[in-house]
This record gives C-alpha cells, structure tokens and sequence, in this order.
C-alpha cells in the first residue's frame, strides 16, 4: 500500500482553487478539448465562451464572449472563437458551455484555457 | 331510474368488476398483484380490492342510495396472469378523480393502500404501478426546485453531483462531525449528507451540528472556489420541531436540507417541500422504512409507486439504490424508477416493470441518489447507467480512503471526471469495459485515486437480489 500523503489544500494558495467539471483532471489537451467540443454538437447543445478573472471565478455570472453560438455545428469556427478568446484574455479562464435550450439549463460546461491564478 | 334498498350482503364482483369498462384520461389507474386465498375467483378478488379501496363496505347500507356510486365507485377493469407465477394475478383498478384531494398524496394512499391490505380474502396484496392523470399532478406542487434549478444553483453542469454521507452514523460530537464534512467537501465533493438516524441524539445536538457544519461549507467553498452543501437532516419528532430545525437553517445560509419521507410521514413532506420552495432552499430525501414496504415480490408497495408519490409530495433528490453497491435493485427495474423520477414523459414498458404512461406535465424532476457500498471501481457502471442527472453517494468509498476523507474525495471526483471526458469522447457505450483503463490513465496524475484503486479493488457485492421483475417461467 502507498505511503501516506498529505492533501495540499490551503486558503492561502490559489492554486487550490478548483471551477468545477474537469478541474479535477490535467489541463485538457487541443486533442481532448477538441472531442469535448464534437460532444455538444452531437448532442444539439449550443456552444457558448465565457471568461473571468481567477479571483472572480466563484461568480455565477462571468464575462460573455460576444454571444453563445446558436445552431454552430463547425467544431473549428468554434474551437476558433474560444482561441480568440483565450487571446484576448490571457489570464482569464475560458469556459466553454453547451447550452442546452430543451432543458433550459446548461448541458454540460468547462474551463479549457486555465488563467494563472494569482492571489 | 331510482334503485330500491335491498339490505344484505353482494358479491362484490356485481358492483365493481366491469371488463367492459374504458378507463378515463382523467382516472387515477392502479395495478394490484393479487394472491387470493384458495377458492375465490379473480374477478370477484380483483373486485373486491376495487370496492375497498373507494367507495365499498362489506356489505348493503341504505346511505348507498343517497348518492351516485356507480359514479364514485373503482371499477376493477382488466386481469392479467402475472409471468412466473400462477398463484397470483395482476388486477387493474380505475378510480375517478373526484375520489381524491387536490394535492394530497395523504388522501390518495390512504384509499389505495388503506384496509384492503388487511383484507382477508387476500393472502397478500402488492401496489406494483399507480397511474396519475396530469389532471392531478398539476394538484401538487412537487419537487421544490428540480435538476435544473439545482444544478444552476449550485452551478454544477456536465457530470453526477457527488456526495458522501458522513459516518459512523451515530455517536460523532458535532465539531468532529464538522471536521469529518470539511474534509470531503474540501477533496471535491459537491454534497455530504447526514445519516437518516442522525436527528438530534444527546451525542450531538442538531442547533450545534448545524452551526458546526455551515462553519466547514463555508471553508471548503473559499478554499476550493466550489459550491458546496450538506444535507442537514430536519427530520423531526414533531412538524413544529422540524419547521423550527428548517428555519435554522435557513438563517444560517444553508442550500439544502433532508427530509425522511417515510418514517416521517407524507403530511409532513408534502408541507415542508412546499416550505423548501418559498424559502428557495433545496430538499434531499432519504426513503428509511422503503424496503419494509417494497422488497417482498407479493406484498407491499413496489418501489416505482413510492418514488411517484415522492414526486408528488415534493424532494429534489430521492435514494433510488445503486444497482451495482451493497442495497438491493434489479437493474432494468431500476433503470425504470430512475426515469419515473427524472423525465417528464415515462411510456409504458413491462420489461422495466413500468405498467402505465406516465405524463408528468410540468412538474420538475428528481435526482436519483445513488448510495450504498460503492466506490472508485464502480464509477463507470455508474456513469453508464445513471449518466448526469444523478447524485453518487460514495460513503466509505470516501471515509474509508487510507489517507482520509480528502483523499478519498479527491479519488472519486477524478474518477468521475476521468469517465465523464471518456463517455464525452467515446461514447457511453463500452465504458463500463474500457472503465479499468481510464480508471488507471487518471491515477497516473492522482496519487489519492490510486491509492483508492488499491484499496477496493477486490470488493464486489453479488447476491442475487430478492426482489425481481416478474419473468415468463413457461
């Protein structure tokens, strides 16, 4: 059995901060980011980027970028916007979402640039 | 034209047996698996649970006359062999609307379930399926919230909530009991939950566990920039007591709280799921008592009735078992009960034990919670079969992890995690047998998930269960 291991978790270091589904894994590859991307298409989700501040990342409500793409099915245009994005806000995450307009909720969403997180 | 009195004892069969009978979009249907005591015919059994459990008595009373039974009355419409076993028999029973409250599960489980169970030309008498028209469940208010309201509250989207009820269930002081929550919620998971027993013993208060418990949430909420909740457990001896519990917590900021469905009665549920919904606090609901009324195959209330009345009452998660842990299901039934809790449409399927169509209307769905004696190995199966709309409750799973609750709870959210981008990627089909292989990629990068691999690789749980679906034997 593998020796015991402390859980490095502090207030203190914002590198314990986590923003929800898939922040647990390794920051995702363009291979993987690309598949989940193929994920919402297929399931008829609508794409959407979001970004904020790390600090801010707890808000419910983060920054917009420009408006969700309705009925976009073109992994590439949207992969594409998510870089721009990401350009744009360097040390912002970027959130990509699939909103999911049957069930009037978001399907499924995941940070796949990850700001640096500063205190 | 008028009937005359004619005191004295019918079979019932007269009265409430009619084949012939189209049931009414607005009639609560009920199907009854009937074992009679030897020598009474179906009809006359079948009948006799109709007249029951509505409008009958044993026998003629002149006050009869003094109203429309032949309106009011249940009709026993339909018998159907059941498959697997001759001594019994499925009956169908249409009841008119009118014999119900608007809104009152109470009223309605009362008639259906009330002293035709003690009925004594009955062996045994089993509730398998009841039908609600959409004209009454748009009497009740139901679940409080509902998945989605739930998920954008908590912001949690693309993947099962995760959960962990706080052990040993009796006997922890409340500041340990805080520590032992902050600890799983700062590993990763979304939810911990009180133990249905854990009310408000001498060992532990309920005012201090509340006040120690809202302390860890909110820690782990700053530390992992999450949202987090705990199901304070308001289950009470009294509804006074229970109010007072839930404004507590309320007043202390909490998201969510637990209600007993069962041993705490319907009236009481029904009243706080409405309080949950004014007061826009979720409400988790365990089922202690369920299998006392569900399990045995020729008695009882089958399970998949209990969850519809659940529904109706109001709860935003209900226990559902897990197919795969330590608790009893059936996996097809399972699957079933599972979407009478989350969809909004249900169709008819016998191979799920499903009897009727189900229209739910408008009324918000349920998180199955799926608890019990699972743990990391079993995350892919559980994925598969209960996909996103579900809460996974891993208690030892998490508690039982060699390094602790935070290790442990960091285990089972990478898990997850790792079979999520799987299924996203590959598809749900096949994850259960490519489920090792991307348990073992994600320990690579996540010392807490190999250690729980380590630890339960050897724990399987496969007693055949006790209660099945009804099967052809011939």
């Amino acid at each position: 059995m593998s020796e015991m291991q402390d859980y490095a978790s502090r207030l203190s270091d914002p590198a314990s901060r986590k923003f929800e589904t898939f922040s647990y894994l390794p920051e995702l590859s363009p291979e993987a980011i690309r598949a989940q991307v193929q994920y919402i298409c297929d399931k008829g989700w609508n794409p959407a980027i979001e970004h904020v501040e790390p600090e801010n990342a707890f808000d419910h409500y983060w920054y917009m970028w420009k408006l969700p793409m309705f009925g976009e099915t073109d992994v590439d245009r949207i992969l594409a916007e998510a870089e721009a994005c990401h350009q744009a806000n360097p040390n912002h995450h970027v959130r990509l979402i699939g909103y999911d307009n049957y069930a009037q909720s978001q399907g499924t969403a995941m940070v796949i640039f990850r700001g640096p997180i500063k205190v | 034209m008028a009937k005359t009195y004619q005191a004295g004892v019918k079979e019932y069969r007269e009265t409430y047996w009619m084949p012939e009978y189209t049931p009414k979009d607005t009639d609560i249907l009920a199907c009854f698996k009937i074992t009679p005591q030897p020598g009474v015919p179906r009809e006359e059994a079948a009948a006799a649970v109709a007249a029951e459990s509505s409008t009958g008595t044993w026998t003629t009373v002149w006050t009869d006359l003094l109203t429309d039974l032949d309106y009011y009355k249940g009709r026993a419409y339909a018998i159907e062999d059941v498959p697997g076993d001759d001594e019994c028999f499925y009956a169908f029973v249409a009841y008119p609307i009118d014999l119900f409250e608007e809104g009152s599960v109470v009223n309605v489980f009362t008639s259906l379930v009330g002293n035709v169970f003690g009925f004594k030309a009955l062996r045994a008498l089993r509730l398998e399926d009841v039908r609600f028209p959409v004209a009454y469940v748009m009497t009740c208010n139901g679940p409080p919230h509902g998945i989605q309201v739930e998920r954008d509250k908590l912001n949690k989207y693309g993947r099962a909530l995760l959960g962990c009820t706080i052990k040993p269930k009796l006997g922890l002081s409340a500041k340990n009991y805080g520590r032992a929550v902050y600890e799983c919620l700062r590993g990763g998971l979304d939810l911990t939950k009180d133990d249905e027993n854990i009310n408000s013993q001498p060992f532990m208060r309920w005012r201090n566990r509340f006040e120690f418990v809202m302390e860890a949430i909110h820690k782990a909420e700053r530390e992992t920039g999450e949202r987090k909740g705990h199901y304070l457990n308001v289950t009470a001896p009294t509804p006074e007591e229970m109010y007072k519990r839930a404004e507590f917590a309320k007043e202390l900021g909490a998201p969510i709280i637990m209600h007993d469905y069962l041993t705490g009665g319907f009236c009481a549920n029904t009243g706080l799921a409405q309080w949950c919904r004014d007061n826009g606090i979720l409400l988790h609901i365990h089922r202690a008592m369920h299998a006392v009324l569900d399990r045995h195959p020729r008695h009882g209330i089958h399970f998949r009735v209990l969850a519809k009345a659940l529904r109706l009452s109001g709860g935003d998660h209900l226990h559902s078992g897990t197919v795969v842990g330590k608790l009893e299901g059936d996996r097809e039934a399972t699957l079933g009960w599972i979407d009478i809790m989350r969809d909004s449409f249900i169709q008819e399927d016998r191979n799920r034990g499903i009897f009727f169509d189900q229209d739910w209307g408008s009324m918000p769905g349920i998180f199955p919670v799926a608890s019990g004696g699972i743990h990391v190995w079993h995350m892919p199966a559980l994925v598969t079969i209960f996909g996103d709309d579900a809460c996974l409750q891993f208690g030892g799973g998490t508690l039982g992890h060699p390094w602790g609750n935070a290790a442990g709870a960091a285990a089972n959210r990478v898990a997850l995690e790792a079979c999520v981008e799987d299924r996203n990627k590959n598809g749900a089909e096949g994850l259960e047998k490519r489920g090792g292989d991307v348990l073992r990629a994600a320990a690579k990068n996540s010392p807490e998930l190999a250690a729980a691999m380590e630890t339960w690789k050897e724990i399987k749980f496969e007693f055949d269960t006790v209660d099945k679906l009804d099967v052809a034997h011939k």
